[in-house]
This record gives structure tokens, sequence and C-alpha cells, in this order.
């Protein structure tokens, strides 16, 4: 029988069939500080071992301080946690990338970075955006801390099959129009929950053509449309990508892997539950007006009305996020101020997010009411971009160049607004109080961002640069 | 752990779509190393007018007295959404919920209540009216749960639910999930062994 990318990975991970569950082998455990002390101490209690310490990966990302590497910079209750992580690590055995470590960064940053992610693994970690993964045709999500009890134990999940959607976008996309946008528009189309009990696969001409930081991005948000996870499909520029990463494939087994991963693209009769279908030419750079990602339009749209929406409960929901966020329905994006821009997060803070928006802020300065902060993804990011002088450029243009971490994304350590604080942010949720209690979040792609922060109110990016 | 097989009481209203895991519990309290102490944090930014959780706000349904010994929450589309972090199910059974009735959940939070023996229950649109409009009308109507026989009671009317069997079975033998995979350890070490050599 024809099969998707998703069968292949599923079938090739079953360690036993337990009735409608399924018991999954998991290759690649990632962790960090927030989700796994619970999880290390039920271990414990239970007198338990961790199976394979060699396939699990810890750093430290969440509760850590963009502005110094001491452990107890933001406080005695992070210094904890982290500590916490770093003597688990160590009892079991397992490969920590702690603060100050050349590896270190977001969790999600630094699995592909390492080329700890091949094409057709399964991976899971405590944190909703594993989805990331999915960008090298990884079957990867996110889970919660009991589960990552069992993955410790065990190396394996109990998990049911999702059914599946297929996502193709058409097409070549419009110049200035990045993967952020890609996605932002696709969560707009099906919903914040269009997506829940599904994995997605994304195609079409305007995935393909996306390079593998993209790819990332799109991937990365599939949780913020409630999908299980979100993969591509693996071809040239994910070998290419892997290719002497220092955990990819040993030269000995390197054709023997790379033709694997060349087996396990959908089949062209498989039949996937649903296809959704956008076109490129259709997406222009989005923004987020409400307190979910599916609350978006394009930068030229006015901000709806809530009279705009048939069913009752978006209604309902588009009346008090418009109250939250402040804003007027009709209001066009030059009318709304900001007062913050944030670089950063597991969907926009590679190397290649970091140009793109170098790029913008080349032209102008930093708007004087404004705080900018660009956080890159990892150490190998920020050296990266301090080698090409791209953390010049953002200081030069007003932006503070931080250390590497989550940071303002979810706000766990001091990087956090304040009440009526208005945020242009490359992160992935605009979720009430989700960067700081009372505080307003406009979900953009990092050039947005940048244009924000010099314009001082939002504007279109397309209009900068060159 | 203990199991789950029945519940009585009264519910709570949370008439809302999309309610996120960073509602349930904001980030400031995930620092925490244990799992206990969450439910006087549970709903913060809605619950308290004040960052030190000093003033109530008597505007959220919490903290009303008529919804004060709720054990049962009501809610709607895709309730638990957003952050996989298991500290959401932890606040709402720390601060006496049992069962959370949603016309949807996320997925991840669906499995972290499995896994706390918080009973997650999806019904349809037009029965999460009707349950809404039980409280509605009298915060003091009793709600019983039945999982083994997969039913909602209250007042005169009784709805059935779906759960899938493995979860109903843990739910209610209140099973130790990595125990009962342990069991399987040779299956796990034969698959070990044909892993690919680049794995």
């Amino acid at each position: 029988m024809a099969q998707t990318l998703y069968d292949k990975v599923w079938n090739a991970h079953i360690v036993e069939q337990l009735g409608e569950d399924t018991l999954l082998y998991i290759d690649r455990h990632l962790i960090h500080e927030v989700t796994t002390p619970q999880a290390f101490a039920g271990l414990n209690e239970n007198n338990r071992k961790v199976r394979r310490p060699d396939l699990t990966f810890g750093t430290m990302d969440h509760s850590i301080s963009t502005r110094s590497l001491a452990l107890d910079a933001c406080g005695p209750q992070n210094k904890l946690q982290l500590q916490t992580l770093a003597d688990n690590c160590a009892a079991h055995n397992i490969q920590l990338y702690p603060v100050g470590h050349k590896n270190q960064g977001i969790v999600h940053i630094i699995g592909p970075q390492l080329g700890l992610i091949h094409p057709g693994m399964t991976v899971v970690c405590g944190d909703s955006h594993t989805s990331t993964h999915g960008a090298f045709g990884a079957l990867a999500f996110g889970i919660g801390t009991s589960q990552v009890e069992h993955v410790l134990a065990t190396q394996t999940l109990k998990q049911s099959k999702a059914k599946s959607m297929k996502i193709e976008v058409t097409g070549k996309l419009p110049i200035g129009v990045t993967a952020k946008d890609i996605i932002l528009a696709i969560i707009g189309k099906i919903g914040h929950a269009g997506a829940t009990g599904y994995v997605i696969e994304y195609c079409g001409e305007a995935i393909s053509e996306l390079s593998m930081e993209r790819r990332m991005t799109i991937c990365n948000m599939s949780i913020e449309a409630g999908a299980k996870a979100g993969l591509i499909s693996p071809d040239q520029k994910t070998i290419d990508y892997l290719k002497e990463k220092d955990f990819a494939p040993s030269q000995e087994y390197w054709n023997d892997a790379v033709s694997y991963w060349q087996s396990l693209s959908t089949d062209a009769d498989a039949i996937f539950d649903t296809v959704v279908t956008l076109q490129a030419k259709d997406i222009q750079p989005q923004i987020t007006w409400g307190t979910n990602p599916g609350q978006v339009v394009g930068i030229n749209q006015a901000i709806p009305s809530p009279d705009d929406f048939d069913d009752p409960i978006e209604k309902e929901s588009a009346l008090k996020a418009l109250k939250y966020m402040g804003l007027e329905a009709g209001q066009t994006w030059d009318k709304v101020k900001v007062s913050h821009v944030f670089i950063g997060s597991c969907t926009n803070s590679r190397i290649e997010d970091l140009r793109a928006a170098a790029k913008v802020a080349a032209s102008g300065k930093v708007k004087s009411h404004i705080t900018a902060i660009v956080v890159p993804g990892s150490v190998a990011v920020k050296e990266q971009a301090e080698k090409e002088a791209l953390d010049v450029i953002f200081k030069e243009a007003g932006f503070e160049w931080r250390l590497p971490g989550c940071s303002m994304c979810l706000g766990m350590n001091d990087d956090v607004l304040q009440p009526g604080d208005r945020c242009a942010s490359t992160s992935n949720r605009n979720f009430e109080g989700r960067q700081g209690r009372g505080s307003r979040t406009h979900l953009v792609s990092p050039e947005m961002a940048v244009a924000a922060a010099l314009t001082g109110s939002f504007a279109d990016s397309r209009q900068f640069g060159e | 752990m203990t199991g789950f097989t029945e519940l009585s009481g009264k519910a709570a209203p949370l008439d809302q779509a999309n309610i996120d895991t960073d509602q349930i519990i904001p980030k400031q309290f995930l620092t925490s190393v244990t799992r206990s102490g969450y439910g006087k944090h549970l709903f913060h930014d809605w619950r308290y007018l004040d960052l030190h959780e000093q003033e109530l706000n008597p505007e959220f349904t919490l903290t009303q007295d008529k919804h004060k010994e709720a054990k049962v929450l009501l809610s709607r589309e895709n309730f638990g959404c957003g952050s996989s972090r298991e500290h959401a199910p932890w606040a709402l059974a720390d601060f006496g919920f049992g069962c959370i009735i949603a016309t949807s959940l996320a997925d991840i939070f669906y499995s972290n209540c499995i896994n706390n023996q918080l009973l997650p229950i999806a019904l349809s649109s037009n029965i999460m009216d009707e349950l809404f409009e039980y409280v509605g009308s009298n915060p003091d109507v009793i709600f019983h749960i039945d999982l083994p026989s997969q039913t909602v009671k209250v007042g005169e009317s009784s709805y059935k639910f779906e759960i899938a069997q493995h979860h109903k079975q843990n739910m209610i033998k209140g099973l130790d999930a990595i125990g009962q995979t342990l069991d399987f350890d040779q299956s796990i070490s034969a698959f070990e062994e044909k892993r690919a050599a680049w794995l």
C-alpha cells in the first residue's frame, strides 16, 4: 500500500503493537531544565535508570539570563532548576551543554545544528516546539514530563497514530515574503486548532525551495495549529545540510544513511485524510492582531472586526482579543505604536534570520522610545553572526545584542514585558500574558520586527533595505 | 497512583475557546522542581488582581463562592493548547479538579491529563451548550462522571463520552505506565539490536 512519510517513519519504529496503541522507539531525546526535574525525581524514587543516555542530549535555555553567564543571574529558583539539570545529567551520564559551552543554545536550534536530527528519526522533547525537527523528515513532537520520565526509563512511548494532513503551498513565494509568513498564513487559514489530531506534511514548490533553516521555522509552528507534528520530505538540501555535522552519520555509513533517507518520501499515490492548498503568490507579510496565532492578517489588511466572524465563539474570541490587545476594528497597522521588539526564539533566531534582520536594520535606527533586543538561538549562531559583523549592524542601529536563550519568547528569565507594553516579536505565541502579564505580542517575521523598530509602528518590511 | 472510577461534584464554567496552558499556569511558576504546590497559582493572571496573589479578581469564575468547591471544569474548543507544560494538569488537580469537560482538548494536554488521573472529556458543541446552561441556571447542580460506563450525568440528562481503551484502563487501575512498558524490555532490546548502525 502506498505510504506517506509519516507512515514510513511510524512503521520503522514499532516495538510492539498493543491493541490500538503502539509502543514506538525514540531515537533522540532532547532535554532542558524546565520539564525534566520531576521526571528525574520519579526515576530516582523508583530506582530506575536512564536506558539510553547516549541518545539523550541536554541544554540550558528556558530560564537562563541573556545578559550574564551566571546561573543565578535570574535568581535562586532559576539557579536551582539549572543546577538540578546539571546534577541529573551528571548522575545519569547524559551529555549536557550548559551555559558557557560552545554547543549551548535553544534546544531546537542546537539539535539540528549539531546534526543530531536525521531524516526518519523519532525525536521527542518536553517542549511543544519539538515539531521544529520535522523539517528533516523526522517525526518530532513535544511531550509532558511524565512522558519524559517514560522515555528516560524505556526509550519508548505509547502512542496512537494521528490522522494525516497534506498542506501544499504552490508556486513561488513573492520577494520579501518569508517562511514565517507562510506558516502564519497557514495557521490563519486552518485555525489555531485546525490540525488537532493530525500530523502535517508540508509540500509544494514554495516549501521545497526553502532552505533547511526556513523549513524549521515552518515546522516549528505546527503546534500552533494544534498538530501533533509537522514534517517536510528530506531532499538534497537536507542531505547537504547534514553532511559533516558533528553527529551526522560517519563516512563509513553515510551512503547507506542517504539511501535510506531518500526512500522516506511520501509515495506518489499515498492518500491523506485531509488536504489543504495555499497559493504562495497570495501570501503577504503577516502580523497577528489577537491572542492566538490563528488571529492573523496581512500587513496591508486592516485589523478585523468581531462582526467579520460568523461563528459566535470566534466572534467572542475576537472581541476579547481586541480588548486585551488595545486595538480597534478597522485600524490600520501604521497607527499601532510599538514599545518593544524581540528578535529571537526557536522560530526565528538562526543565522539566516539574523542576516535577514540585519539587512533591514542597516537601513535605519531604532526609534528612541523602543527597546529592541536580538537574542541569537545558540552560541554557534552568535559566533557566526559576530564573524559576519551582524552584531555591529544591530548595535549601530540601536538593538541590544544578547546571549543565547529562549528569553522573551516566554520570559522565564528577566526579559519580561510590563502591562501595556506592545512587542513586535519573532516568537511563536501571542497568548495573553505570554511575554509578561498584560503585555501585547504581535507575531511577525524578523524583517517585519526590524521594520517596526525603525518605524515605531508596524510597517511593510518590503519598503526597507537595499 | 490511585485509580479513577467515578467523580461527583459541582462544575465551574469557563465559557471560552482556546484556553492555553500559559493561562492555566504562567511561566513564572515553572521554575519549581517538584510536582506539587501549583494549585494556588492556577489561572494566576485571571484569578488575581496583583502579582503577589493577595487580591482576588471577583469577576473570575473560580473566585466566586458559587463555584469554589467545583471538581469539574467546563470549557470550549482547544482547551489546554500551547505549551507542553505538565504543570498545567498539576495545577488543575492540585486546585481540586478531577475532570475537564470541553468541546475539544489539545493533544499534549490530553496525554498529560491521563498521566495525572485528571479525566479529560470531549463532548460536542451542542452538548457543551447544554452543560453550560445547567450550571448557568443552577451552580449547585451536581455532575456525576462515571468512567467505566463512560457517562456524564447531570440533572435528567446523561451523555456518553469517548475515551481510548488503554487510557480508560490506565485511569481506572491507576497503573504505572513505565512499569507496564518495562515488561516489554526484551522487545525493546530486540528492536535496539536491529537499529541502523549510524543511529
